[in-house]
């Protein structure tokens, strides 16, 4: 039989990451892309702010949501805009979304053994017009997907978009082509759904639409409890 | 006799289970399992004493981590039907039992001293089982009624102290209902307004604090009658989803079919009469 101990009093380090709370989501249509967001910032059990949107747009056809670790996610975001000026000066043309996915996976797995503490996605069009979507994880692996959410509510989002855009689990059905009207509509009502049972997201929804006629936004309340 | 459902330890403290606990403990960590937490429910409880006795409120929201667990549980229990007493429980689902015992206790305590229970009564026992389990029971309540000593409200915490006061909130959101109480709070206030300070505070609770949400529960308990007013207020919509997710019949895959029939035979067949006299 194990001894019991007692082991006394314990020091607690610093930590120098804190838990911002957020979900982030994106989806690529035929020829357009969605990267939607909640508003809400938190820390513990308190709010922060209720207006603190966590997609950011990059270039007309490019938009990054960023949730994790909110300092991580503004200075990655800062050197991320930073790189795309860099780019730009030298190369005189923007950058397209696979260029900025490969930078930002370099960026990130620089950080190995510091991480940022930030789940990014990409959403954007590709050289194509055709829309992509790039999802992260903390150290710069990545891949294209049609569809990734991500952040606090992404195990309860990610399994509904499984069944609803990649048709799993299901038989029977045809499989038509997400319209922009039916991804949009869907995103909202996802997001409805985890602001029922997520408690870090709610107060509000920014959903950012990327088609070749530039980047649109919509906002959408959510719960504020 | 007087008996409470746990046996009175004769001397000192009782913790015998703490060896097997950490027993147990070790065996699951050796196999790489960890114990299960206990479920808290993060809320926002509050209580205060108006003119003629005393409100208490409550959110609704149970949680499991930062999941909402339940959208519209019941924080507010009910200790004893002669006098009028409830309890909060604050953090812990420890609390369903606790107000189950004192219930029980306070019914049998009253019969055994021939008087209308007191809440300073269902008060002190509740603080000596509190003590007694050093804060491994975690729950912290408030404990409100109306007894010959008028109307009075008590708060206990998990290890066993206890506050007599005019207003009081208690869980996560208690910072954010103490602020409303605070602001607005007087002595010998008319119902109507009671009633609005403790919603107001409660649902300062359900919107700054993410432990607290969906409806306001409260109770009102004067020395004639006791008002349980479920859903009192809903300061939150629940979201109306645009699109249609039904599923038409054959939508998921049936994998084999096996049907297997039963063939029952009658064995035996027996005739009880029953004494209806």
């Amino acid at each position: 039989m194990k001894e019991y101990h007692y082991t006394g009093p314990v020091e607690h380090k610093f930590s120098p990451y804190a838990f911002n709370g957020g979900t982030v989501l994106a989806v690529a249509g035929e020829d357009f892309a969605l990267v939607a967001s909640d508003t809400r910032l938190s820390e513990g059990y308190s709010i922060h702010s209720r207006d603190s949107p966590k997609c950011y747009k990059l270039t007309d056809t490019t938009v990054i949501g960023c949730s994790g670790f909110h300092g991580d996610c503004l200075t990655l975001t800062k050197i991320i805009e930073a790189r795309l000026k860099m780019y730009k000066h030298s190369n005189n043309k923007n950058m397209t979304s696979g260029a900025i996915a490969a930078m930002l996976s370099t960026i990130l797995y620089g950080r190995r053994f510091f991480p940022y503490y930030v789940y990014n996605i990409i959403g954007g069009l590709d050289e194509e017009g055709r829309g992509a979507v790039y999802s992260f994880d903390p150290v710069g692996s990545y891949q294209r997907d049609t569809y990734k959410a991500g952040g606090s509510a992404s195990a309860m989002l990610q399994p509904l978009l499984d069944n609803q855009i990649g048709f799993k689990n299901m038989e029977n059905v045809e499989q038509v082509p997400l319209s922009l009207e039916k991804a949009v509509q869907l995103v909202k009502d996802v997001f409805i759904s985890a602001a029922e049972r997520d408690v870090y997201t709610g107060d509000a929804l920014k959903i950012c639409i990327i088609t070749k006629e530039g980047v649109r936004e919509e906002i959408v309340p959510l719960r504020k409890d | 006799m007087l008996n409470i459902s746990t046996k009175t330890p004769t001397g000192g403290f009782s913790f015998e289970n703490t060896r097997r606990n950490a027993v147990l403990e070790a065996n699951l960590s050796e196999k790489g399992y960890s114990a299960p937490n206990a479920r808290k429910t993060g809320t926002t409880i509050a209580g205060l004493i108006f003119k003629d006795g005393v409100i208490l409120g409550a959110d609704t929201r149970a949680t499991d981590d930062m999941v909402v667990a339940d959208k519209n549980c019941m924080k507010i229990h009910y200790i004893s039907l002669s006098e009028t007493f409830f309890t909060l429980p604050g953090v812990a689902a420890d609390a369903d039992v606790t107000t189950q015992m004192m219930s029980s206790n306070v019914e049998l305590h009253s019969l055994s001293t021939g008087r209308p229970p007191l809440v300073a009564m269902v008060t002190r026992q509740l603080k000596q089982m509190l003590f007694r389990y050093q804060g491994h029971i975690g729950s912290s309540l408030i404990v409100g009624g109306v007894d010959v000593n008028g109307p009075q409200l008590y708060s206990i915490y998990p290890h066993g102290s206890y506050d007599k006061l005019p207003f009081l909130t208690m869980g996560s959101g208690a910072a954010s209902a103490i602020s409303v109480f605070e602001d607005r709070y007087k002595p010998n206030m008319e119902l109507e307004e009671a009633k609005q300070l403790v919603r107001d505070a409660i649902t300062a609770g359900i919107f700054c604090d993410l432990g607290s949400g969906s409806n306001v529960d409260l109770c009102v308990i004067t020395d004639k009658t006791v008002d349980y007013l479920r859903g009192y207020d809903q300061p939150v919509q629940k979201g109306m989803r645009g699109g249609t997710y039904r599923y038409k019949p054959g939508t998921t895959a049936v994998l084999t079919k096996t049907v297997t029939p039963l063939p029952l035979d009658v064995v035996d067949e027996s005739v009880q009469v029953m004494d209806t006299e």
